[in-house]
């Protein structure tokens, strides 16, 4: 009985370690190809691109040339911050707020949090474009790139579950020695909060950092384009403007791909499944 | 969820003589609470609500985009936009390939996530390399990914030298009848990370004692994932339904990017890529808003029949 237990346990381990590792390469290899192709001086589809080979930096000179990747990094940097800004500061205090204090209203607002969730974003570019483009006159400007992310529902139901578990206790002990709402959030519950700031800050992050059409529509002048807005630009009808064109844009790939991988790499550990579960469950 | 703030006072003053400061306490908190509320529900109005409306209303409206500052009328025309969207054969084409886009990404997805969460959860080495490979896709810009595609998948690209003269003719994405399904694929790709986490999650509640029982009555691997750990984790397939059908409804990058702005002959055209040829390439913002409010209705009608029939499957 223990003998077959065993060898069927083994047999399934192997069967495990080939699924994930045939996963790993359908997911890992598109990437090593983007780094690969990125570095080489001539970057055609066959399957020598795979190999790397007579490495060079020029495809980033190249693509430099080409956007202002500078510019473009700095623009997405802007947008990106802005909105983990405002997510953050205004993100706590509701979603502190919807956890610990009671106010009229609460549950309409809540309702909305959860309404908001299953909207398709996109649906409401038009009339947003009309709005922030056409009437509040914020094109080729940064508070209307951040506007329309500028507090991320996500994090704030995050928030709000992670300040729900806090014990009751140790709000009414602050609330009686007289301390005020915000000196709670502030001193009690944020310093508590961290493993939850640090999740909805990655979650947020990848929003605007990743984001194509909005800030697409919203930015026609090439200085104020977050990267991913100019690089799909390259994409589309600059790349005869240099020598090694599939390289270049490889190149733009890796620099817009980078910070987002880095940062999720770094705070993986935080970054755990449940986090993503209590963030999906509604 | 709601607070009755009236009689709460009250029902404190009465039953906690302790708490002398109750009274003046909860209302001092509802007036902060709501404080600490109103940037987010400002955001909720402004970028939300307001939006709603005024696509509504530009849909019943004959609207044309001004210079700001100039006053143009926008006189009321019913249902004439509707009928107009009603009547062109892209929009049919641009929901018939969410349709498509459902019908392969869905499938795939659970398929694939819920076996690789299956294979991930246990106690193996290399587990966090695992995760954080299969994560990658989800965290990295489109945009990025869309490059690699292109050159992975172009008439001269690597799958095709790899497949050499079985390579699909005309190529990959500027094939009619393959833009679409590569578009489903790439998004699955793209996303499949997060659901594998997400079953993963999700297989942490099937209970243990399923799997003995089920081992006692001498199912094999393969019987235990059919019968005990796909039923197990229902509710995260349910999950999956509903996000693939809001994904389907948000698509533009990938048939923008990928496809060169909808494929051959509208192959892969989606309703937002036409929402933005239509409102803001052509300048008819109020077709536009009518198909809005149409790819609205078409999302709540799929998400109902989605979650009918997983009900049922209950």
């Amino acid at each position: 009985m223990s003998d077959t237990l065993e060898t069927r346990h083994r047999g399934g381990s192997a069967v495990r370690y080939i699924l994930l590792s045939l996963g790993a390469v359908a997911f890992l290899f598109p990437f090593y190809y983007m780094v690969v192709g990125s570095l080489r001086g001539t970057t055609v589809g066959d399957l020598s691109a795979a190999v790397p080979a007579g490495l060079t930096g020029a495809n980033y000179t190249a693509v430099n040339g080409a956007i202002s990747l500078g510019r473009s990094l700095l623009n997405s940097g802007i947008m990106t911050i802005g909105v983990l800004v405002c997510t953050l500061v205004f993100g706590v205090l509701a979603g502190y707020a919807l956890a610990q204090l009671r106010f009229r209203g609460k549950g309409a607002v809540f309702a909305a949090l959860l309404l908001v969730q299953m909207i398709p974003f996109q649906l409401l570019t038009l009339p947003l474009y009309l709005l922030v483009v056409r009437d509040y006159g914020l094109g080729d400007n940064y508070l209307g790139m951040i506007l329309p992310f500028a507090i991320n529902s996500t994090a704030v139901f995050l928030f709000r579950q992670f300040f729900s578990q806090l014990p009751q206790s140790l709000f009414e002990a602050a609330r009686i020695d007289g301390a005020s709402e915000l000196r709670i959030l502030w001193q009690i519950a944020l310093p508590m909060a961290r493993p939850a700031v640090l999740t909805a800050l990655l979650l947020t992050f990848i929003g605007p950092w990743n984001e194509f059409l909005w800030p697409f529509l919203v930015t026609k002048n090439a200085d104020m384009q977050p990267l991913a807005v100019s690089l799909a630009s390259f994409l589309s009808n600059l790349q005869g403007t240099v020598a090694n064109p599939a390289g270049a844009l490889l190149a733009g790939a890796c620099v817009l791909a980078v910070p987002a991988v880095a940062l999720f790499l770094l705070f993986q550990r935080h970054f755990t499944s449940t986090d993503i579960d209590s963030g999906v469950k509604g | 969820m709601s607070v009755n703030l009236q009689s709460a006072p009250a029902a404190v003053r009465d039953s906690a003589p302790a708490r002398r400061e109750g009274p003046r306490k909860a209302r001092g908190l509802s007036r902060v609470g709501a404080l600490f509320v109103s940037p987010y529900v400002l955001f909720l109005v402004v970028v939300f609500a307001v939006p709603l409306v005024y696509t509504v209303w530009i849909s019943f409206h004959r609207f044309y985009f001004t210079a700001p500052g100039t006053d143009v009328d926008s006189p009321w025309v019913g249902l004439s936009n509707y009928k107009d969207v009603f009547t062109d054969p892209v929009v049919g084409r641009a929901f018939l390939n969410i349709v498509i886009f459902l019908v392969i990404n869905v499938p795939l997805t659970v398929g694939v996530s819920l076996v690789l969460a299956t294979a991930l959860n246990a106690k193996i080495r290399g587990r966090a390399f695992f995760r954080a490979a299969f994560y990658l896709p989800y965290v990295t810009a489109s945009v990025a990914l869309v490059a690699v595609w292109q050159f992975l998948f172009g008439s001269d690209g690597f799958v095709n030298h790899l497949l050499g003269s079985h390579a699909p003719d005309p190529s990959w994405l500027v094939n009619s009848h393959l833009a679409m399904p590569m578009i489903a694929v790439f998004v699955t790709w793209k996303q499949l990370g997060f659901f594998v986490m997400l079953y993963l999650a999700s297989l942490q509640n099937v209970g243990k004692e399923l799997y003995e029982a089920s081992a006692m009555d001498g199912a094999g691997r393969v019987r235990q994932f059919f019968s005990v750990t796909v039923p197990g984790v229902r509710p995260a397939t349910t999950l999956v339904v509903i996000y693939a059908i809001i994904t389907g409804a948000n698509l533009f990058s990938e048939p923008y990017l990928l496809t060169g702005g909808g494929g051959p002959d509208h192959a892969s055209t989606s309703p937002v890529l036409l929402m933005y040829q239509k409102g803001i390439e052509q300048g008819h913002p109020d077709f536009a808003a009518a198909l809005g409010v149409v790819l609205v209705a078409f999302v709540m009608v799929v998400s109902l029949a989605a979650r009918k029939l997983t009900e049922r499957g209950n």
